[in-house]
């Protein structure tokens, strides 16, 4: 799409869509664009949260409700008309006019008008005591009429008839009745026999239900009393017509824009009107010959509006309408095609009368993918089903388990427990799952610290000591018993449990935490545990307040320990890239403290044998060539190998070298339940590795793939896809989300790929939290990862800077001489450690 | 360095270092008559604890490092190597009956720590 140097912009509607225009606008925006955009909203306040309207009556306010104060719009120069609907289109002069007169010229003109309630042309429709159901004007005058009504009846059993519904009961009416013209509810989501249970849950809540009626004639003086139905009558003091929704295409249409006979302006993928330089998006527009009624897909039309004025590419495609329906005080959800029938699909249904359960599914006939599917009384599982369906998920051997749960009683650490029992848990001690199973089972050995003793499980590099957790769990599950993860004796939560109390209660050391949430004086398990809860939350140096002791050793010192007491030096080359000036540096001060150096697997450079007294004077001098910690002490980003991409290879696609140093530096020093590692390819041919990383990308024609979770080490597993084809932004916006989820629900020493192991629901599920948002906190994620980037030190600067800190990096207490007892062989003039004792 | 003769409990004590230069809730290593010995700030307990700073599983020098907490009533210090256990109290270790390491009184007057060895 062409932009000119300051593209003039208008958009037609202050609603949700048409607010998140200007928001992808502004964000997608790249220097040098200029946009001067202009909005006109009808409605007397800036967008507000419709989808969430009926809070209103909950107590939220107006303000709560608001996407965006009318200074976002000041502070982002974007000039806002507030209830001042534009009346006209010159499109020969490409220019509109608005009620109060203003008229303004357009480069692009956006339409985002919306929909209106449709009102059916029944006598006396226009009495007082008849509402519709759409604007916060709306339920302002719902609210005090129904202070003096007795009975209020909604027109309408859709999903928006039933939320008005139960609005009216919550309101205080003594009755409240749902009248629809079909024989069922919510026709167009459920089938009849969700319906009819459906129908019976409302009942029970206290709602009257009135089907297959059509309403002749609202009677009355002036106001409404009642509703006469071709067969009977219903005495009612007020009713909220919801039946329906009607495209504001009406300004579209006197400009001349082709519009559908059913109203909604006709789009074509791109979302432009007849008029290329008209588009149309959210509930006016009417794209693949549909009305799209949902927030989601109008969202997606900004965001491709947006995309292609920034000079991007992008199509709206066929979006998918499965719903879930809100605050009636019952689950309801369908997805997919919920209505194909056999023997186009086989369909299994479970009905449970008494607890007020129905569940259909569709399959398709050779029983591989799902089609679609209904939920009422309970839809927990409607986010799975949701992304099986979408992705076309290849369908387990019994696909009722995805509506029943599996029945075979293995789901919890089923991982570990579908293992051989002669496979090798403890490789250190070689000790098989079998004797582990054993020692639980058998001989109540039902702690990591038993196991320990008892067959010495876990008490080489404790690498395994999570699989062990397992084991415990599944063999005391088998038995029935049930365990929950705690951390130790000290505090009685999981990590997750314990880091959302800590979060809660703002606590930053752990002599707090342990005050609050524990008891005892702490150990070896909960102490590392919480620092790194501290450091995921607040990122204050870790050697500050109480923390330095209660760091793992090697985070203690800031540098592994190696054999024979001596410690690692690892300073950051971010993407591998390195100037021949700094690896002078590196060089220059290994020969002056006699180092052992090494290219590691992670493109960078250890150094090797440094005596814990000489490592700050070691990284002062690093510090000062420009080296910052490579933090290959903690559990927190390692590296983010980089192949040499487009710069310089002929396959090379993207700038891989320039993302991935990118990328390092966005999530340096960023602390997590365990190590992670990334890396970013030009291109497929994969140089780089990204898919045996916990987060890797891999260039392509269109933009970047992501994968995640993937793992080299003990037990190597392939990175899965989670995104393909994104810009960079989104790439990052992803990557935070998906980090920060890891971060606040990992269990301790958990690499992501683990993590994903133990998920219920796997890739699909993570897709739905991290890519379609499905549990709302995506914007919560991004603002903590933004809040700990923004916060970022290196943390061997503070300490070389820190006379205080400093202090605490010598062997004796008492002299500075340094640990007599370390000793050196020699190797290929080298130095190596000595052989342990 | 200054030492005390201690005649009753026949042990002598050597002055260590000053209580600041121990963290609290941590260790340290005195260098003492050509012994190393890790010395435990127990601050959280208001108590103090010195051990050998060999770590007898790979005599590896390094217990004044590790992290110090409790297992029931019973202070303990881990082996930042491979996280082997001790009582301070007992110097017995709690997840290797094996192994054993040698503890030492101390004591604390006027900001300095002694150590009877
Ligand atoms: C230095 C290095 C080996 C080398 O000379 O190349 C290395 C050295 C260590 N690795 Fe590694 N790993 C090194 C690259 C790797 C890689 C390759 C990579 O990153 O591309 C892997 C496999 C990839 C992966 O992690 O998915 C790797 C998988 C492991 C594992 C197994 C992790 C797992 O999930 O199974 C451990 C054990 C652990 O973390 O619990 C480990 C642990 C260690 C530790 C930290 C063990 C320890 O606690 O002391 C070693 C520290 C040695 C030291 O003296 O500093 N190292 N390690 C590499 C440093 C890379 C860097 O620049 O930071
Ligand atoms: C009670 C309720 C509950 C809902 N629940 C859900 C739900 O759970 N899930 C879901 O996905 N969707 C839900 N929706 C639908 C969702 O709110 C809409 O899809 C969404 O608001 C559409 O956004 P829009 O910007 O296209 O239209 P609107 O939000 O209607 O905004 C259009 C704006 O344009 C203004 N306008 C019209 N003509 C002009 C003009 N000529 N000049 C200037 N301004 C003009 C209108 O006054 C309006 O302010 C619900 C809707 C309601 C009413
Ligand atoms: S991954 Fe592709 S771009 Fe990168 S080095 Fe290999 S071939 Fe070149
Ligand atoms: S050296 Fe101390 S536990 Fe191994």
């Amino acid at each position: 799409m062409k932009t000119v140097s300051n593209t003039r912009i208008v958009v037609v509607g202050n609603g949700m869509v048409g607010y998140k225009f200007c928001e992808k606008l502004l964000s997608r925006k790249k220097d040098g664009q200029d946009f001067s955009i202009t909005v006109f909203g009808e409605e007397p306040r800036a967008a507000y949260d419709r989808v969430h309207l009926s809070e209103f009556f909950a107590g939220k306010s107006a303000d709560d409700l608001t996407m965006a104060g009318v200074d976002w719009y000041a502070e982002n120069g974007i000039r806002l008309f507030l209830s001042d609907p534009v009346v006209d289109i010159d499109r020969e002069e490409k220019l509109v006019r608005s009620h109060h007169g203003h008229i303004v010229y357009y480069d692009y003109l956006v339409m985002a008008t919306g929909s209106g309630a449709f009102v059916p042309s029944i006598p006396g429709v226009e009495k007082d005591g008849v509402f519709v159901y759409r604007t916060i004007e709306d339920l302002e005058l719902i609210q005090s009429y129904a202070k003096k009504a007795r009975k209020g009846a909604v027109l309408g059993g859709g999903l928006l008839g039933l939320e008005a519904a139960k609005a009216l009961l919550d309101l205080g009416l003594e009755e409240a009745h749902v009248v629809e013209f079909a024989p069922r509810l919510m026709p167009r989501q459920i089938d009849d026999a969700g319906s009819r249970m459906l129908q019976s849950q409302l009942e029970s809540l206290g709602l009257q239900i009135h089907l297959s009626k059509s309403t002749q004639e609202i009677k009355g003086d002036d106001r409404i009393e009642g509703m006469q139905f071709a067969d009977s009558f219903l005495d009612v003091d007020m009713l909220v017509i919801s039946a329906g929704i009607r495209p504001r295409d009406e300004v579209a249409k006197i400009a001349g824009l082709e519009t559908h006979p059913r109203g909604g302006i006709v789009v074509n993928s791109q979302l432009q009107t007849s008029d290329p330089s008209i588009f149309a998006i959210g509930e006016c527009a009417l794209a693949h010959h549909m009305i799209y009624g949902l927030i989601a897909p109008g969202y997606e039309m900004a965001d491709v509006v947006a995309t292609m004025l920034t000079g991007g590419e992008k199509e709206f495609l066929p979006y998918d309408m499965s719903t879930k329906l809100k605050l009636i005080g019952t689950d309801v959800a369908s997805f997919g095609d919920p209505f194909v029938e056999e023997p186009a699909c086989r369909t299994i249904r479970y009905e449970n009368k008494a607890k007020g359960i129905y569940k259909r599914i569709n399959v398709s006939t050779d029983g591989k993918t799902l089609l679609g599917g209904i939920l009422v009384g309970e839809a927990e599982q409607y986010n799975m089903l949701l992304q099986t369906c979408k992705n076309k998920t290849i369908l387990p051997p019994d696909s009722e388990d995805l509506i029943l749960g599996s029945r075979g009683g293995e789901e919890a650490g089923a991982g570990v427990m579908s293992l051989p029992d002669d496979a090798l848990i403890c490789s250190c001690e070689a000790v098989t799952k079998g004797m582990i199973c054993h020692e639980v089972g058998e001989n109540g050995h039902q702690t990591v610290d038993a196991l320990k003793k008892c067959c010495k499980a876990g008490t080489g590099c404790g690498g395994c000591i999570p699989m062990v957790k397992d084991l415990i769990a599944g063999v005391m599950k088998e038995k029935g018993v049930y365990v929950r993860n705690v951390i130790c004796e000290h505090f009685d939560y999981s990590r997750q449990e314990l880091m959302d109390l800590v979060k809660m209660n703002g606590l930053k050391t752990y002599g707090a935490v342990l005050d609050h949430h524990g008891k005892g004086d702490g150990c070896e398990v909960c102490k590392p545990l919480v620092a790194s809860v501290l450091a995921s939350l607040w990122n204050e140096n870790i050697l500050e307040k109480d923390r330095a002791v209660v760091q793992d050793s090697n985070d203690r010192y800031l540098a592994n320990i190696q054999k024979g007491g001596t410690y690692s030096v690892v300073p950051r080359i971010p993407g591998g890239e390195i100037t021949p000036e700094k690896l002078i540096v590196i060089g220059q001060v290994a020969q002056k403290y006699g180092l052992y150096t090494k290219i590691t697997g992670g493109q960078r450079i250890d150094l090797f044998g440094a005596h814990l007294g000489d490592l700050p004077d070691i990284w002062e001098e690093l510090i000062g060539a420009g080296f910052e910690s490579g933090h290959a002490y903690g559990k927190s980003l390692r590296t983010v190998k980089s192949c040499v991409g487009s710069t310089w290879c002929r396959f090379g696609v993207q700038d891989s070298v320039s993302f991935a140093i990118e990328v390092e530096d966005r999530y340096k020093g960023l602390r997590s339940p365990h190590k992670l590692k990334s890396a970013v390819s030009g291109c497929v041919r994969e140089c780089a590795e990204a898919q045996s990383k916990d987060f890797g990308i891999i260039a392509t024609d269109k933009g970047w793939n992501l994968f995640v979770c993937g793992n080299g080490g003990a037990k190597p597993q392939h990175a899965l896809l989670l995104a393909s084809d994104v810009d960079k932004e989104t790439c990052l916006r992803l990557i935070d989300r998906f980090l920060m989820f890891y971060i606040k629900t990992a269990d301790p020493l958990t690499r992501t790929a683990t993590w994903l192991n133990k998920m219920e629901g796997g890739i699909n599920y993570l897709k739905a939290v991290v890519v379609d948002d499905v549990l709302g906190i995506a914007d919560e994620l991004e603002r903590d990862m933004q809040n700990l980037i923004d916060v970022y030190k290196c943390e061997w600067r503070e300490v070389v800077e820190s006379p205080e800190l400093r202090k605490r990096f010598t062997h004796f207490v008492n002299t500075p001489m340094k640990d007599p007892s370390i000793t050196f062989a020699d190797m290929r003039e080298q130095k190596r450690a000595k052989e342990w004792a | 360095m200054e030492t005390i003769t201690d005649t009753i409990n026949a042990v002598t004590w050597h002055m260590a270092c000053f209580v600041d230069d121990i963290p609290e809730d941590g260790g340290g290593c005195a260098f003492i008559s050509g012994r190393q010995i890790a010395i435990y700030n127990f601050a959280r307990r208001g108590e103090w604890y010195a051990t050998d700073n060999q770590c007898p599983h790979r005599q590896q020098m390094a217990l004044s490092r590790g992290m110090i907490g409790s297992h029931g009533e019973e202070p303990k210090v881990a082996c930042p190597f491979h996280k082997k256990t001790f009582s301070l109290q007992t110097g017995q270790c709690l997840n290797d009956d094996e192994y054993r390491i040698n503890t030492f009184p101390v004591m604390v007057k006027e900001n300095r720590v002694y150590i009877g060895l």
